[in-house]
């Protein structure tokens, strides 16, 4: 009782560690908490602060012809790959000059934007804004944070082909979002390659068949695939599941009006497998750059992905790389459904922020911005910085496309349904890395395992997500 | 209060009353402490208990009270997201990327406890004799505890892929004996254990070195006319005197596992056989997914977990403080 203050610095030093040891771990929930709740109240200021970085993309206040000044807009954008920042720019200048109205860019990094979408949406978004369509697009115009433009809509669908069309009408049938640009999902392959070997594209799933086993013989890697990040497999499924049961089905599916357990899920599944053997062995530790790379080294034959791809032949720096690159649709499968020659193309849109503090002054501006995106003119503006985005309008001047380009528009056209790609129709929740990725690369571990088991726990996981 | 008699036994002599009758108003208390030094410790005491109780406590409480809700954030909390224990039912029962994860934690630390952790001691105890060229190997192990964990899972990320160096120098980057580091999902974790464990080393190493520096080198010389081999000098001798040292080590060593995060969020994200709980809570809770009802029961699960080391290590020292 009476002891002394012991002096033992080495213990209480150990004490301390310990505690503050301590600390770091319990607040790894609190970190999380933070992160997560904070941004609600804080989101208004999150944006502006990021407009500052990007000083240079924000030339809106070029001065305009000052008797036609009808006002301003505010602009919020996610255009900040190599290009598109100066792409907004024109377009937003040839914007003032045509209408007189002035406008003030919000730039923010794309990833960022999306991570935040929601918190921007609910908090003090600006006028018009970037996002996606399909259920993307649903999901927050069914919460109220987008605006329907359904006159505008009136004015500008016959610049419009169905697909397009088809992909900005919310669940209330109503429209929220002018289409500007795509990239089309198809299977590329070499052109000098084909030549050379005497291949010739698959209409068919045996002709698929038949050219991954000569390629095989050929000491080609037939089916080039890098899954590291998990999404790239989700368009392997998508095309799938299109070919065999059809765009309502997907969009049940992705809606969760069908479930995974269904049949008809299996049957992709099975589909798959039959391909999988073609496929790289090392997939599942590649990025897609480094499976395009080796398309782009001859090592293999085809490769599924969207056209963002020839951005890897571009970089070669040798413009024969590129010319060489040419893709086909994905073969038919002999169901029903093949008429339909449905493909992925996420489609990009400008919508209008139902929760902009500037609604009210600014609505008008904004439809007329919304109708100036849908012009051709604009969206080839746009297109001249940013080559690996199509323009969706009917009028859009074609003589620059490349062959690649035209092809991509040919095969889009062509097709009666456009899908977004699985994570862009489905529930962001449920198509993350410990979602719909992960589920994925089980199947890709284990393809004729249980596919019933790995179903049902698809299915379950569905089933425990918060309803919307 | 009520009881007077005996505490007036022990009251300080002087002209006080009894204390049963009449309540000193004005009673004058000496303290050595002045008025100066109260408002000091008060803020002293209090600071760091409201940033403890802001940052941890708060935090804390409200993760685990989310743990029962299906709360995404899009609108306020209301009586209808409370879902029970459910989502606690979904982790342990149906989710099949909980277990993995709970194994995967479990490796990496059995791995550091058990490999890298000795690994660290020994390269101290190898540095600590004064050969020639310590200072450089010191930093050479040293390096990687410097670079950032996403500098590590970049450099490690080079070595591993299927034309990487590692693979060239094996002679597998055929697509036939290609070998898939971090692919692989049998693979991958003891390929990441590996780059985690190159970090360990040095940072044990050198808090094992500090240590040993301050060793009363006359323990050793005795040890020596005692007859007793390097062996035994380190083992019976050495090894003992350092406890508070090798205490902090193993709460080092349990928190960096438990914690472990960056290498397997830059190489995949946590998927294909890299789940670890803490990229589960992030990858549920945080972005476009904002399960944060879902993310924060995982967090607990965490917590709980975290401590078990945690409650053990306390309970001990405070035992020993007390004896």
């Amino acid at each position: 009782m009476v002891e002394p203050i012991r002096v033992d610095p080495v213990s209480r030093r150990t004490v301390l560690k310990g505690i503050a040891g301590a600390a770091g771990l319990v607040s790894i929930p609190a970190i999380i908490t933070a992160c997560s709740t904070t941004p609600a109240s804080t989101a208004p200021s999150a944006a502006p602060t990021s407009a500052a970085s990007v000083p240079a993309a924000t030339p809106g206040a070029s001065a305009p012809p000052a008797s036609t000044a009808v006002g301003t807009l505010s602009i919020g954008s996610y255009h900040t790959d190599p290009g598109e920042p100066q792409g907004q720019a024109a377009v937003n200048e040839a914007f003032t000059a045509a209408t007189g109205i002035l406008t003030k860019t919000n730039i923010v990094d794309h990833g960022t934007f999306q991570n935040q979408i929601s918190n921007y949406l609910g908090g003090t978004p600006e006028t018009a804004y970037t996002w996606f369509s399909g259920f993307r697009m649903k999901f927050f115009a069914e919460k109220g944070l987008s605006a329907p433009i359904d006159d505008v809509w009136a004015k500008v669908k016959g610049n419009f082909s169905e697909g397009f069309a088809q992909s900005v009408v919310g669940n209330d049938g109503k429209v929220y979002g002018i289409p500007v640009d795509y990239y089309p999902w198809a299977v590329f392959y070499r052109k000098s390659l084909f030549a050379e070997k005497g291949y010739t594209t698959p209409a068919t799933w045996d002709d698929l068949k038949a050219l991954c086993t000569k390629m095989q013989s050929d000491g080609l890697v037939p089916i080039a695939f890098g899954d590291l990040d998990g999404w790239p497999a989700m368009g392997t499924f998508d095309i799938l599941n299109l070919r065999l049961n059809g765009y309502d089905f997907h969009v049940g599916l992705m809606a969760g009006k069908e479930k995974w357990t269904d049949p008809k899920v299996t049957a992709v599944f099975q589909k798959w497998a039959e391909i999988l053997p073609f496929h790289a062995k090392d997939y599942a530790g590649l990025k897609w750059t480094d499976a395009a790379t080796t398309l782009l080294n001859k090592k293999s034959g085809m490769y599924l992905l969207g056209l963002f791809m020839s951005g890897v032949f571009s970089e070669t720096k040798k413009p024969e790389d590129l010319a060489d690159l040419d893709f086909f649709a994905f073969p038919t499968l002999g169901t029903q459904y093949d008429d339909e020659a449905a493909l992925d193309a996420p489609i990009d849109t400008w919508q209008i922020a139902a929760k902009s503090p500037n609604l009210a002054a600014e609505m008008d501006a904004a439809k007329a911005y919304l109708e100036f995106w849908s012009k051709g003119s604009t969206q080839s503006l746009f297109f001249k910085h940013q080559p690996g985005f199509i323009p969706t309008a009917n009028d859009a001047d074609t003589s620059t496309y490349t062959d690649l380009q035209k092809k991509a528009v040919e095969v889009v056209g062509k097709a009666k349904r456009i899908t977004q790609f699985l994570d862009r129709d489905t529930r962001s929740d449920f198509a993350g890395p410990q979602g719909m990725q992960g589920f994925l690369q089980q199947f890709l571990k284990a393809p004729t395992g249980d596919l019933a088991a790995l179903q049902k726990s698809i299915q379950a996981f569905w089933d425990q997500l918060p309803p919307l | 209060m009520s009881g007077p008699a005996p505490s007036n036994a022990s009251a300080p002599p002087g002209p006080s009353l009894s204390g049963a009758d009449i309540v000193p108003a004005h009673r004058r208390r000496y303290s050595v402490l002045t008025r100066r030094d109260k408002t000091m410790m008060a803020l002293m005491v209090g600071i760091p208990t409201l940033l403890c109780l802001f940052f941890i406590w708060f935090p804390t409480v409200v993760s685990f009270g989310l743990s029962f809700t299906n709360w995404q954030g899009y609108t306020a909390l209301t009586g209808k997201n409370i879902i029970g224990l459910k989502n606690y039912e979904y982790l342990f029962t149906s989710y099949p990327f909980f277990w993995p994860a709970v194994w995967h934690n479990i490796l990496w630390l059995l791995t550091f406890v058990f490999i890298a952790t000795p690994i660290g001691i020994f390269l101290a105890v190898l540095l600590d004799r004064e050969m020639r060229g310590t200072r450089i190997y010191q930093s050479a192990f040293f390096i990687p505890v410097v670079l950032s964990l996403a500098v590590i899972g970049f450099i490690w990320q080079l070595q591993y892929t299927s034309q990487g160096f590692i693979n060239s120098v094996l002679g597998r980057t055929g697509q036939e004996d290609v070998i898939d580091w971090l692919g692989n999902p049998s693979l991958n974790l003891w390929a990441v254990l590996v780059a985690a464990s190159w970090r360990h080393v040095g940072y044990v190493m050198v808090l094992y070195l500090a240590g040993l520096k301050s060793v009363d080198p006359t323990l050793r010389e005795a040890a020596a006319i005692d007859g007793a081999n390097a062996r035994q000098t380190f083992f019976r001798v050495v090894f003992p005197v350092m406890k508070p040292i090798n205490i902090v080590i193993v709460v080092v060593t349990v928190i960096e596992s438990l914690r472990a995060f960056d290498i397997v969020y830059i190489i995949n994200q946590g998927k294909n056989g890299l789940e670890l709980l803490s990229v589960l809570i992030t990858n549920n809770s945080i972005g476009e997914a904002r399960l944060l009802g879902f993310g924060s029961a995982i967090a607990v699960v965490l917590l709980v977990i975290s401590l078990v080391p945690i409650v053990i290590f306390l309970t001990r020292t405070m035992r020993e403080e007390a004896a």
